[in-house]
């Protein structure tokens, strides 16, 4: 990170407004995600029935659910737990299905055959009901919902590596590499994995909302997360039963939140694209 | 003793269409020093030849026949991790587009002590010194600026002198320039060429310069090697070979070069086109069918195994 990297920055962001909102929406985010819970005006998790589903006003700027708490905080709290499991589940997806992609591009044949396969059947099944198998049968955790995200999300890093790789894997650069006394795994590692990451990015930034909107569907369905923690989907799936008795801002307020996220990962990957990318620095 | 020295090598490629007869009998000597131009048109074998030197084929590759030595290495026993000493370090290669041969998202500074670092024990220290060394030896303006650039921000010439500094890097004994100026304007040519004759020289180096202008490789080469249709018709000095070309495809070859006195009206060129290398029943001189002095002892009687490998040489 040197002044010219800092500079860039700063030029993708003013040039584009849209990425600019991205930007800031998505520091946002990442300070709820770090601080929530001592910004949060109320605890999250305190009940307080003389205050039960009230509508927003000054003191509950998002209104109060049904056991009173205040709905504000507890989408601030959440914030965490939603992208901690967004992030990591994105992590580990990355890590392996980028690695895979890239060596069944790259060394094609065998390789290419068994891994493409893998991504396939995984890409077979419809994605959430096979995350839902994979809750239900591995249990009812934070940390199976992060597994499941991550298997779903696999094939499409695989798919976009191994396609990225496959077309690079004859350029110039990596001949030259290889003449200059580079092993194989050296030449992918340095010269050619390098050169994928910018259109990799963009995949990681649309699937960050995508692993959002996965975890709370999760909740949302009783899977995972459980309450009284606080959670978007959950929140959400809580709300719904009191949309129809005219409480609409127990529902509203965390699912427009959550639609705000997923906006925003959506928004940022053209963004962090150009940035990654030297060559749009001219 | 030669530096790099290639005996009856014969090089097939296994396709789905057939085997392709890509190189047969080659022998090829390059001493210590020395410049050696090897020409020859389009898919006359020069590149795979230089590829097949440093081992780097496609799978589909295999050798049938021969040997090939560097500096008493035997190139087609050795294992792959020997090779990689080799590569890079004692034999380079530069090729054409050099826009493409560098890597478009690494500062091309970094890319030279990527070299240094994979084959010479420079202290990291001595990393930027030794990289900002290596840009100036090139003659690329401003190196200490350069050393930041990334490729695109270089223009072809520039990009072909990074890849001189970076196959120069670690002093190598033989260097391969695979048609080095192909995409460079006319004027980056004759520098390109003069910088790389200049520093072989200063360095001692041996220098194999594959071309298919044979004007180009007569300015640069102590020797020239004309290659056609996968083998080797004529192996001369250049003088030599200008003076009197002995293989009739030479001939032809040196009678379609453009010179200042011609116009392109007069330029001869050579009839018909290489023959298709999957034939089982390729006659034992591929050029026979394109020259005026062929006979009938030219498809079945084994060519003369000497440096001009006709039976009826001028």
């Amino acid at each position: 990170m040197n002044a010219a990297t800092l500079k860039h920055i700063r030029y993708v962001a003013t040039e584009n407004p849209v990425t600019l909102a991205a930007f800031i929406l998505f520091t946002g985010f990442v300070l709820l995600a770090l601080f929530g819970p001592w910004i949060a005006p109320y605890d999250a998790l305190a009940s307080d029935s003389s205050v039960a589903l009230k509508p927003p006003s000054a003191a509950h700027w998002f209104g109060t659910d049904s056991l009173g708490r205040d709905i504000l905080s507890r989408i601030v709290v959440a914030a965490r737990l939603d992208f901690g499991i967004a992030v990591t589940a994105v992590a580990a997806s990355f890590a392996v299905g980028s690695a895979l992609g890239a060596l069944a591009g790259f060394f094609g044949g065998w390789a290419d055959r068994i891994i493409g396969r893998v991504a396939d059947t995984i890409m077979a099944f419809p994605l959430f009901v096979l995350a839902m198998g994979i809750v239900a049968a591995l249990g009812n955790t934070v940390a199976n919902i992060v597994i499941a995200t991550a298997i779903i999300n696999l094939p499409f890093y695989i798919r976009v590596a191994r396609a990225e790789v496959n077309v690079r894997r004859n350029a110039g650069y990596v001949e030259a590499a290889r003449l200059a006394g580079n092993s194989d795994l050296r030449v992918l590692a340095l010269h050619v994995f390098p050169n994928v990451l910018p259109p990799m990015m963009v995949q990681i930034s649309l699937n960050m909302g995508w692993a959002i909107l996965n975890a709370a569907g999760l909740s949302f369905i009783g899977m995972g997360v459980r309450p009284p923690q606080a959670e978007w989907g959950i929140m959400v799936a809580e709300g719904a039963t009191y949309i129809i008795s005219g409480e609409w801002w127990v529902a509203l307020f965390p699912g427009a939140v959550l639609m705000l996220a997923v906006f925003t990962f959506n928004l940022l990957g053209d963004g962090l694209r150009d940035i990654m990318d030297p060559r749009m620095r001219t | 003793m030669n530096l790099l020295e290639v005996k009856n090598l014969s090089l097939e490629f296994r396709t789905r269409t057939g085997t392709v007869h890509a190189l047969q009998d080659i022998d090829l000597a390059i001493r210590k020093g020395e410049t050696v131009g090897i020409v020859g048109e389009s898919g006359s074998g020069k590149s795979v030849l230089s590829f097949g030197v440093l081992r780097i084929l496609d799978d589909a590759a295999k050798v049938t026949a021969g040997s090939i030595t560097f500096a008493g290495l035997d190139m087609l026993g050795a294992s792959e991790s020997s090779l990689q000493e080799v590569r890079g370090r004692e034999i380079s290669m530069i090729f054409q587009n050099p826009r493409t041969a560098l890597n478009p998202i690494r500062r091309i500074g970094r890319q030279i002590e990527d070299v240094l670092a994979t084959h010479t024990s420079t202290l990291r220290a001595d990393m930027k010194k030794k990289a900002i060394e290596a840009l100036a030896s090139v003659r690329i303006p401003d190196p200490e600026r350069r050393y930041h650039a990334y490729p695109f921000e270089l223009s072809g010439g520039q990009c072909q002198r990074v890849m001189i500094a970076l196959a120069l890097a670690c002093n190598p004994q033989l260097l391969i320039a695979d048609e080095p100026t192909t995409g460079l304007d006319v004027t980056t040519q004759a520098a390109i060429l003069s910088l790389i004759s200049e520093l072989a020289r200063a360095r001692r180096m041996a220098t194999i310069l594959i071309t298919h202008d044979l004007a180009m490789a007569s300015e640069y080469c102590d020797r020239i090697v004309v290659m056609h249709a996968g083998h080797v018709v004529e192996t001369a000095t250049t003088a030599e070979l200008f003076a009197r070309p002995r293989h009739p495809y030479t001939a032809r070859l040196i009678a379609s070069t453009p010179g200042p006195a011609q116009s392109i009206a007069t330029l001869a060129s050579i009839p018909g086109n290489l023959p298709d290398l999957r034939r089982n029943d390729l006659p034992s001189c591929r050029f026979h069918a394109r020259c005026e002095r062929a006979q009938g002892d030219c498809i079945s009687s084994p060519l003369p195994a000497q440096a001009v490998r006709c039976l009826h040489p001028l």
